[in-house]
């Protein structure tokens, strides 16, 4: 298992364009990933989930990623979300 | 009979039977049911349809350049991907024995409620796309599908309109759209205006979906909807319309004719277009040249920028198929609020007073260099102006044009033909309106964009509808500062024009010709009118409000 912690740059917060993107990287992978904000987890496979955090512009969240290609996962995923939130 | 009114965005009379989407409004019926696992099996077909749906449109508004829209159907696709949702669903009518419809129906409002909650407003307005893929949900499962509209012709209408819904509509049979809200910039009144045909908004909580089925005539002179109309008004409104249609065949008529006054001045009348798609269609309405190219077309939508060959075979072609006729091209006119995935543009809040047009163009030099060079190479296949957009100061007209020295010398060194070009301004900023004497000595002309100048001047927003009643090309402040550019621009003995639909204004036109304004150019569907009120121009014994002189 291994994670990483994030702080929302987009103005938006985490709204649908972003959130289908990330959904939508994030299925490419076999791990399990969760993300944590506002108090709350959602897999982040999830659209309705991802979405459903209402993570805000500055709020900081943590991805936790666990599966066989976590190392993989967690480095792309990471690049993604820096350039897009 | 009923009537009911709204605001029109595109004139015209229609006639067809209402066809009510979003029927959001509409309670769907609770059938109970024993068959269990047909109801799942229906749902289960219904959602993979609906994905195939939404992935078709994906892939046609991607061709068709619109990549925000294409976003959208991306998300919807994801919805109805996520399984959190079509459980909940499933759960529903296995709990309650209900058919499918009523259960999409039910979830969709319980996770509508969800987002409408959030007190991120971004987010509140996603709730539309939950409504929107459980409307497309419950139309496959009812049947009453939006492709029905082949059936004959229909006045669509509406809450309000979401993308997928006006990227799907058969052109061929829609006649006109009805809508309950709506703004004169929303997705419906910008495609009305593009096809040309009848848009009634903002009608209020008066539209019922009741009207689902009816025959109606929408009358977009007035805002007036008939619905079911009696013998009577149904003679008035085809008497309108065959007076529309031969006022139309009079309007005709004008073509050919040279665009002089009474006072046998000659106005200059162009057309602004967007693409080469459009040049048809303005020679066909007699434009004597384009007043206005929309450069930042070609680099919207897209994930990477046209390259100079892109540029250059467009601007060949429409430099080629407008015959030696002036053609205008605005340099890039983009910015935060005509944003472009191809440029990685910032955040901002206030995009229209932003890093846009010719503020990116100076600091990309890359991009503007591009530009410039694929217009030198088509100048030589025509006639090409370059217009340069939102100046405020002579240092941008300076340094602008030290770019263009340099893409000249080196089409030079590399033995590249290309002709002189004339060098103008957009007068769209109060800043370049009130030093427009200075500006006037660099420059070969000058043209107003009467849109961006009201905003600016009157500070009111053009996209807001508040503001709607304070945003009029009609104040003072507007008018004199138009002259004060006319004045200068003539001092040097160059010529000024105006580019928008202010010029279709009959009381306007006739104060900017007696300002001296000497072209116009406006949409291809406003080039007729406006050549009849040139012709019919008079300034005999006409002086100009003494309030206009500074």
């Amino acid at each position: 298992m291994t994670e990483f912690t994030y702080a929302i740059k987009d103005p938006n917060g985490i709204h649908a364009r972003p959130a289908g993107m990330l959904v939508k990287e994030c299925a490419k992978y076999n791990c399990s990933i969760t993300i944590d904000g506002n108090g709350k987890t959602a897999d982040a496979k999830k659209i309705f989930a991802v979405m459903g955090l209402g993570v805000r512009s500055g709020d900081t969240i943590t991805l936790t990623f666990d599966g066989s290609d976590e190392a993989e996962a967690k480095a792309h995923i990471s690049e993604f979300i820096g350039k897009n939130l | 009979m009923q009537t009911l009114k709204g605001n029109s965005v595109c004139n015209g009379i229609a006639c067809g039977k209402i066809f009510f989407i979003n029927k959001s409004s509409v309670n769907i019926e609770r059938k109970p049911t024993d068959d269990i696992p047909k109801e799942l099996n229906r749902l289960e077909n219904a959602v993979t349809k609906g994905i195939d749906e939404l992935e078709e449109l994906r892939q046609k508004t991607e061709k068709s350049a619109d990549a925000d829209t294409a976003g959208i159907f991306d998300t919807h696709i994801l919805m109805l991907s996520d399984d959190d949702f079509t459980n909940d669903i499933k759960s529903y009518i296995t709990e309650n024995k209900v058919c499918a419809e009523y259960a999409v129906s039910e979830i969709s409002k319980k996770y509508v409620q969800l987002f409408r909650n959030m007190d991120n407003a971004y987010l509140r307005e996603r709730s539309r796309d939950v409504a929107d893929i459980s409307e497309r949900l419950i139309n496959i499962l009812s049947d009453t599908e939006y492709n029905s509209l082949t059936s004959g012709n229909v006045i669509i209408a509406a809450d309000d309109l979401s993308p997928s819904e006006t990227a799907g509509f058969d052109r061929e049979h829609v006649m006109g759209f009805i809508l309950k809200g709506g703004s004169a910039t929303s997705h419906t009144s910008i495609l009305a205006k593009t096809m040309n045909i009848p848009a009634i908004i903002n009608i209020g909580d008066a539209l019922t979906p009741d009207y689902d089925g009816k025959t109606a005539y929408i009358d977009g002179s007035d805002g007036k909807i008939y619905i079911e109309p009696d013998t009577a008004t149904t003679e008035m409104l085809e008497n309108k319309r065959i007076h529309e249609k031969m006022r139309l065949e009079e309007l005709n008529k004008l073509k050919g004719k040279p665009n002089i006054t009474k006072n046998s001045k000659e106005i200059m009348l162009f057309a602004n277009i967007t693409t080469s798609a459009d040049v048809d269609r303005i020679i066909d309405n007699d434009a004597r040249g384009i007043g206005l190219l929309r450069s930042e077309f070609l680099y919207m939508d897209r994930k990477t920028l046209p390259s100079e060959n892109e540029l250059f075979e467009m601007y060949k072609s429409i430099a080629e198929k407008m015959d030696c006729k002036p053609v205008i091209i605005r340099t890039l006119d983009i910015g935060a609020d005509k944003k472009t995935d191809a440029l990685d543009l910032p955040y901002e809040e206030n995009p229209a007073l932003g890093w846009r047009a010719i503020r990116i163009c100076l600091e990309r030099t890359d991009i503007f260099e591009t530009q410039l060079r694929a217009i030198y190479r088509a100048s030589a296949y025509g006639n090409i102006y370059i217009m340069l957009p939102m100046i405020i100061s002579v240092d941008e007209v300076v340094r602008a044009k030290e770019i263009i020295k340099k893409v000249c010398s080196d089409l030079k060194a590399e033995n590249i033909p290309f002709k002189e070009i004339p060098v103008g301004i957009m007068i769209e900023t109060p800043a370049a309106a009130i030093i427009s004497d200075k500006l006037a000595k660099h420059v070969d002309f000058f043209s107003v964009g009467t849109n961006d100048l009201t905003q600016y001047t009157l500070a009111a927003d053009r996209q807001n509808p508040h503001l709607s009643k304070l945003y009029t090309a009609h104040h003072t402040a507007i008018l004199r500062l138009i002259k004060l550019a006319a004045d200068n621009i003539h001092k040097e003995g160059k010529w000024i024009g105006i580019c928008g639909e202010a010029a279709a204004d009959n009381e306007l036109l006739k104060l900017f010709i007696a300002i001296g304004i000497d072209e116009f150019s406006v949409s291809s569907g406003y080039l007729l009118s406006v050549k009849e009120l040139i012709l019919n121009t008079d300034l005999t014994g006409y002086t100009l409000p003494n309030e206009l002189n500074i």
